[in-house]
């Protein structure tokens, strides 16, 4: 995975302790905040004034504190086909999730916990693999899918199901390999076998395959 | 201008000549008038025939049913209300708790609206009918009959004499047209005079099939209001805690994991850099802790998306696999919302604990003024009994209590050996769909 350097960010969050968090912390990677606003309507206007590389942005903000963030998420993503997005939020229910992911073709789009943020290295990962088009959704967010009882996820093997579980994060094979201790060639295998029991179109591109699950998983 | 949502509103507008109230007046008590009529025959044929057939015993349960008449009557009328009234009347029928003929005639012998309804029954038949039938008839045809004159005048009566509503005998052709004219005024007097006697006819049916207040109405609704403005204000708070454990005690928890995370990237290995690590997942911890307490206060699918997705999201986190079958597009009150949930919340608690059930399921819809939401499951029964559990049934006497704040009920039946069905009924009105 390539780490996109000095990006430029437009972040919408409203408590300014961790607004001035996040600005440092991104900074310590390399990145740029060009914009940092507490509500979604500096969002919309900070995106159309400056044209960022990404926008961070959390769900919960004002006037209305209930999920302006993501509604304003959604719309930015129909009026920029592309724009990377990625929201943070306090919320693991899934619904929340599967409505940002419902915005636009699904790619270059992620939704993590806010917990995410405190695993410094893996919350600027999942950033870059936004920004290089791919799909990331909270490990957390996962497993609630998963936990969904409906009989074809039953049919997979425990390893399938946790093999699952890291695609729908939008982990690459590598990673996930990388991630259970086993070869690239029985993750490739695995994927197979979990495409075919769910019934999923066969594809070998990492951001197709994601979709692929999570349109399976949301339902 | 606002649309009328009923006919006594309808009237006070000054368009009201030329909207479909007249014509709903008219087929509203055209309605009332054949059902009385139609009750009269039934009423009096029952009557007959289980008075003859009395001595030979088929003729008790006749009897009985004339005593029941008044169930379907009110039914009718409730669905001829809505002709006048877009605002429905809801039956206040308790749904029985075992299913089954025997436990369903108990339920309505032992309710008071069902001698209600059958007071209203005797009323239609026995008086309103005829009154309804005369007013149409006669709101219809006077009209007609004037506006109808020129033209009799020229053709039957050949220019020389017609007789008006057979009493009023008209000569010449001046006196036929006036007539003409004045049954265009005709018509409007008896479209507002339909439509006045309509709205009567409704306010009387409404009075006699909504629930009435006893002696101690008056007391009774200042407790009751009381009762719904103190759930209120808990709804309230409990959203003001949510929103300041959301914004307070989470926002600084995220902002400490990550100066954690933070200073975990500048610590050199060993005993530091460890405890770092350690205090960083116990904050990590701490987070998850807060969110699931955060959810149990004020679920937050519910305040955003609504019934449906919040009990969708309470069975996909059950224990024991439910299947959901729900039908409720619309939003409803926060506090109506929020009982049903925590009923359903309560209910599935109960069934991983007590029922040893394997399968659940959630159903529920909205209709005729009702939110009805069942929870079943198909375990070993024996719930909300009086000795069996008192946990379990404390718990119940809750939610009963909660239920009946809103005005609804709550009805459990749990044989032992199962199964466990529990309903939640709650009279109300969807929210007006907001973008």
């Amino acid at each position: 995975m390539s780490a996109a350097s000095g990006l430029r960010v437009v972040l919408a969050e409203d408590s300014v302790l961790l607004r001035e968090g996040l600005i440092g912390l991104l900074a310590r990677f390399g990145h740029r905040v060009v914009a940092a606003v507490p509500d979604a309507e500096g969002l919309r206007e900070a995106v159309e004034a400056h044209g960022p590389d990404v926008v961070v942005t959390d769900v919960r903000m004002p006037p209305g504190f209930k999920d302006e963030g993501l509604r304003a998420a959604v719309e930015l993503r129909r009026r920029h086909p592309g724009l990377p997005i990625l929201v943070l939020s306090q919320y693991v229910e899934t619904r929340y999730a599967t409505d940002l992911i419902d915005a636009g073709d699904g790619t270059s789009l992620g939704y993590l916990l806010k917990d995410r943020i405190g695993q410094v290295e893996e919350f600027v990962d999942a950033m870059n693999r936004v920004v290089a088009g791919g799909t990331v959704v909270d490990p957390e967010v996962v497993r609630q899918m998963l936990r969904r009882r409906r009989s074809p996820l039953e049919a997979l093997t425990a390893r399938e199901r946790e093999v699952l579980a890291l695609v729908a994060e939008g982990r690459s094979n590598a990673a996930i390999a990388a991630r259970l201790v086993v070869t690239d060639a029985s993750v490739a295998k695995h994927i197979r076998n979990i495409l075919y029991k769910l019934d999923l179109p066969q594809s070998d591109d990492d951001h197709r395959r994601v979709l692929a699950v999570l349109t399976f998983l949301r339902v | 201008m606002v649309d009328a949502q009923y006919l006594r509103q309808a009237l006070a507008q000054p368009r009201y000549l030329l909207s479909s109230w007249p014509l709903r007046a008219v087929a509203y008590l055209l309605g009332t008038g054949l059902a009385g009529l139609l009750t009269l025959v039934v009423a009096l044929l029952l009557l007959t025939l289980g008075g003859v057939l009395a001595v030979v015993v088929v003729g008790i349960p006749m009897l009985a049913a004339l005593a029941l008449i008044g169930l379907p009557v009110g039914a009718v009328e409730r669905r001829l209300l809505r002709i006048v009234d877009r605002w429905p009347v809801p039956h206040a029928h308790r749904t029985p708790h075992d299913p089954g003929f025997t436990p369903w005639l108990r339920t309505r012998f032992a309710e008071t609206d069902t001698w209600r309804e059958l007071g209203h029954a005797a009323l239609l038949m026995l008086v309103l009918w005829p009154i309804d039938l005369l007013a149409v008839t006669l709101g219809v045809t006077v009209p007609l009959a004037l506006l109808a004159t020129p033209v009799l005048f020229a053709t039957v009566g050949d220019g020389e004499q017609v007789n008006v509503l057979k009493a009023y005998a008209v000569t010449s052709w001046p006196v036929a047209f006036a007539v003409g004219v004045a049954g265009l005024v005709a018509v409007a007097a008896s479209a507002y005079g339909l439509g006045l006697v309509a709205a009567a006819r409704c306010s009387l049916a409404r009075v006699l099939l909504t629930r009435a207040g006893s002696p101690l109405g008056a007391r009774i609704t200042e407790l009751t209001d009381s009762r719904v403005r103190l759930v209120d204000a808990f709804e309230a708070e409990r959203g003001r805690i949510e929103r300041d454990l959301h914004d307070g005690a989470q926002q600084r928890l995220v902002a400490l994991t990550m100066m954690l995370g933070v200073a975990r990237l500048d610590a050199p290995p060993g005993p530091v850099a460890e405890q770092l690590a350690r205090a960083h997942d116990e904050a990590g911890r701490v987070l998850v802790e807060l969110r699931e307490l955060i959810r149990g206060i004020h679920p937050p699918l519910l305040v955003d998306f609504g019934l449906e997705a919040a009990v969708t999201d309470l069975a996909d986190r059950s224990v024991i696999p439910v299947d959901v079958a729900l039908t409720l597009p619309h939003r409803f009150a926060p506090s109506i919302e929020s009982t049903v949930y925590f009923v359903v919340s309560e209910a599935l608690s109960n069934m991983a604990k007590h029922s040893a059930a394997d399968h659940g399921e959630i159903s529920g819809d909205y209709s005729d003024g009702w939110l009805v939401v069942t929870v079943t499951d198909n375990g070993r029964g024996g719930a909300g009994g009086s000795s069996a559990d008192p946990d379990a049934g404390t718990g119940l006497v809750g939610l009963a209590d909660r239920v009946s704040v809103v005005d609804g009920t709550l009805s459990v039946s749990s044989p032992p050996g199962g199964p466990t069905r529990l309903t939640v009924e709650i009279p109300c009105q969807p929210l007006p769909a907001s973008a």
